[in-house]
């Protein structure tokens, strides 16, 4: 596709590329920008704009702290492929939130049950949570094929009913044991056996990184290979720019959002895993929640390249591990939800601003090399 | 194309060190300036006899008007009274993980903060783990018997034998023989609150109807910070004939009030003298408040750390030991006051026992 060309939601998506040096220039201009506006939030609200950068750098260059970013950044990575999936194909899945909630409450409440002996008792875990999560999803999926419902309404919708679907099941008449002496409830906890044990990747700490995150790079080099070197990632993307052009060379666009849903509602699935298997063993009330919407901005921000977003999503991690030091420092937490929006908005301005450049750029230099030629032609007239 | 995208990753790669890299000499001038710092403060630490408090605060921190602002009343009176050295509050972030309540704890015990309270439940797991990494440091822990350890104060509270109290003055009170309950997330410890009021309410007359709703079902924790939904919930209840609707909706509490004064009913409030915290207009309707007081627990600890008798394990602040009760303010229950202390008594003696959950 040209870039005069493009829209700007497949700017947005990161379906243009950039060439040359523009490609630098615009990750340095949303650093710049996202700098500059955080440093006038910080002065506005009374904090050092360098002094809080430098304590936040002292303390993410901690083991500690590695690690903390790590496993922040395994679920994150995870969530932003769930949401890439989609948003490569057009479809803008909002509903990862409660695909992953209630694949992660089912498939805790499976593990727990421990109907498969040790490892493949983990195994099930995951499965069930894929299933789970795509057929949560294919619900949208099937909205939209069938009936022309907009995913965007369905899943927004299906999060509000998985919330409700979850609080009914974790209940202590139902999926739910209560935690001797403790206000909390949760499933029973998965035995040791099925547990994924950390590893120690970083030195000097006795804290573990997530086992799983060796999944989420494996996912990620899956997203990279089935969407750029397979017949369907070709007929996805065909399908997610042009869906007259997909259907002219032969492509079921029904079939594909059917399937998009469900593959993304799959990896949404695993989002709750790292967390499961590797920390809390139990889906109980304080599991994580909301990751799938810090997933969206994780995949804009990575611009839906499997790199890019494993950075957006060491840089969310890496923000959030230092909202607990900003506030030792007596610097409003806050700030880091600041930041985030920040980041993700000065990446979406300045990558459009670059490519505007470069269209406008280009029209110049379409429009010089006509000038050049347009004084030619009366000579040639005249001659 | 190929290239491009990974010219322009490097690039990305590259902006990004530069960056790190600007901060990082950034960071150094500041740390440079820090040791001054820190070493002046832990000077002042060691001159001064007090403690170097941390406390961990639930989703929401100090400002809340509810449970966490409970502790940090005591934590208040604690600073004024104990000649405390230092304190350092920090609050939970939305939908967080276990690790980050971890980290945040073990920053304070690595901070040297000395004792160390942590505020709610969801702390329980993070607590034991950190608790057994510093066992020099002394830990307490609000609304949680589950993590245990030599260094771990549990500090509990009996809300449903406060909760008893003013399900019986309801009763008592109500004309229409129909009392309300509103819960803000149906989560067990409000199953407390909800269990002892039911139990009052019947102790006094038998066949009394009660209306129970909860706002939000976890992990939409919301209910407890939605007055408009607290007060359909009580309108609701209002509407179909109940006179007096009991609230543990923490922030929600607000919208019960208002539906109360339309509805020319009585309303009773939660977790602390609500007759006297909540907006001018709505105290007229307060009849009595069931005061969990999270604030003395606070303080106690803190005062028994000063005193260097902590005890570790559960502390269980019922009604006999006064960390709940009903409230008086406002004079609208003192001719029932009498039977209600009668109730009181029966609870303490063990005469009466306050089911903790609806069966």
């Amino acid at each position: 596709m040209s870039p005069a060309g493009s829209s700007f939601t497949d700017r947005l998506l990161g379906r243009v590329r950039l060439g040359g040096l523009l490609s630098l220039a615009a990750p340095v201009l949303a650093i710049v920008f996202a700098g500059l506006i955080t440093s006038i939030v910080l002065l506005v609200t009374g904090g050092p704009p360098l002094e809080t950068l430098g304590v936040m750098v002292d303390y993410g260059v901690q083991p500690r702290t590695m690690v903390l970013t790590l496993n922040y950044a395994t679920t994150y990575y995870l969530s932003a492929l769930a949401v890439a999936v989609g948003f490569r194909m057009n479809l803008f899945n909002i509903g990862v939130d409660g695909q992953y909630r209630l694949a992660a409450l089912i498939a805790a409440a499976v593990g727990g049950a421990a109907v498969l002996p040790g490892p493949l008792n983990t195994v099930l875990v995951i499965v069930v949570a894929m299933l789970v999560g795509a057929g949560w999803a294919s619900i949208a999926g099937l909205l939209k094929v069938r009936r022309g419902v907009s995913e965007v309404i369905s899943t927004i919708m299906l999060n509000a009913i998985a919330t409700a679907l979850g609080a009914w099941l974790l209940n202590t008449d139902r999926l739910a044991v209560e935690v001797a002496g403790s206000n909390n409830i949760g499933t029973k906890p998965i035995p040791e056996a099925a547990r994924v044990p950390g590893l120690e990747i970083i030195p000097g700490t006795g804290t573990k990184v997530f086992g799983l995150i060796l999944l989420a790079v494996a996912m990620g080099v899956l997203y990279h290979v089935l969407l750029n070197r397979t017949r369907f990632g070709f007929d996805l993307r065909a399908t997610g720019r042009s869906e007259s052009a997909a259907v002219a060379s032969g492509v079921n666009v029904r079939k594909m959002v059917l399937i998009a849903m469900i593959m993304s509602g799959a990896m949404a699935g695993l989002i709750g895993m790292p967390q499961l298997l590797g920390a809390s063993y139990s889906y109980s009330l304080d599991f994580p929640t909301g990751l799938g919407f810090t997933g969206i901005a994780i995949a804009l921000l990575g611009r839906n390249h499997p790199v890019g977003i494993a950075l957006g999503a060491l840089l969310w991690g890496f923000l959030d591990a230092s909202s607990n030091i900003l506030q030792l420092h007596d610097i409003s937490p806050e700030i880091v939800a600041i930041m985030q929006g920040t980041i993700v908005l000065s990446v979406i301005v300045a990558y459009e601003l670059v490519h505007r450049y470069q269209i406008s750029a280009g029209q110049r230099r379409v429009s010089k090399e006509l000038a050049g030629k347009t004084p030619a032609q009366p000579e040639g007239a005249s001659a | 194309m190929l290239q491009n995208r990974y010219g322009r990753l490097a690039a990305a790669v590259l902006a990004g060190s530069m960056l790190m890299g600007a901060a990082a000499c950034g960071g150094s001038e500041d740390s440079s300036a820090k040791p001054a710092d820190g070493g002046s403060s832990s000077a002042a630490a060691g001159g001064g006899k007090g403690a170097k408090v941390g406390l961990a605060y639930d989703i929401g921190g100090r400002g809340d008007q509810s449970f966490n602002d409970a502790a940090a009343a005591g934590l208040d009176k604690a600073k004024g009274e104990l000649g405390l050295a230092e304190t350092k509050e920090l609050e939970a972030g939305n939908g967080e993980t276990e690790a980050a309540k971890e980290e945040r704890l073990r920053l304070l015990a690595d901070g040297g903060y000395n004792p160390i309270i942590a505020i709610g439940f969801a702390y329980s797991g993070p607590l034991k783990k950190v608790a057994a990494e510093f066992p020099d440091t002394k830990f307490a822990i609000v609304d949680d018997a589950d993590a245990t350890g030599p260094n771990i104060s549990n500090l509990m509270f009996a809300e449903h034998e406060g909760s008893f109290l003013v399900g019986a003055a309801a009763a008592l009170k109500s004309k229409k023989d129909h009392v309300g309950f509103v819960g803000g997330v149906r989560v067990p410890l409000i199953a407390k609150f909800e269990a002892g009021f039911m139990a009052g309410a019947k102790a006094v007359k038998p066949d009394i109807k009660i209306d129970s709703k909860y706002i939000s079902e976890p992990p939409d924790f919301g209910g407890f910070n939605d007055p408009a939904k607290g007060k359909t919930a009580a309108q609701g209840m209002f509407d179909a004939g109940a006179d007096v609707v009991y609230h543990a909706a923490g922030g929600s509490g607000g919208g019960v009030f208002e539906a109360a004064k339309a509805a020319k009913g009585m309303a009773i409030g939660v977790d602390s003298d609500q007759a006297k915290t909540a907006a001018s207009e709505l105290q007229s309707v307060i009849m009595t408040s069931m005061v969990k007081k999270v604030d003395v627990a606070v303080f106690d600890f803190l005062k028994s750390y000063a005193d260097g008798a902590v005890k570790s394990g559960a502390i269980t602040y019922d009604l006999k030991a006064g960390g709940v009760d009903y409230s008086t303010t406002g004079g609208q229950i003192d001719d029932i006051k009498t039977k209600l202390d009668e109730y009181k008594q029966k609870i303490i003696s063990g005469e009466i026992t306050v089911p903790d959950k609806n069966s």
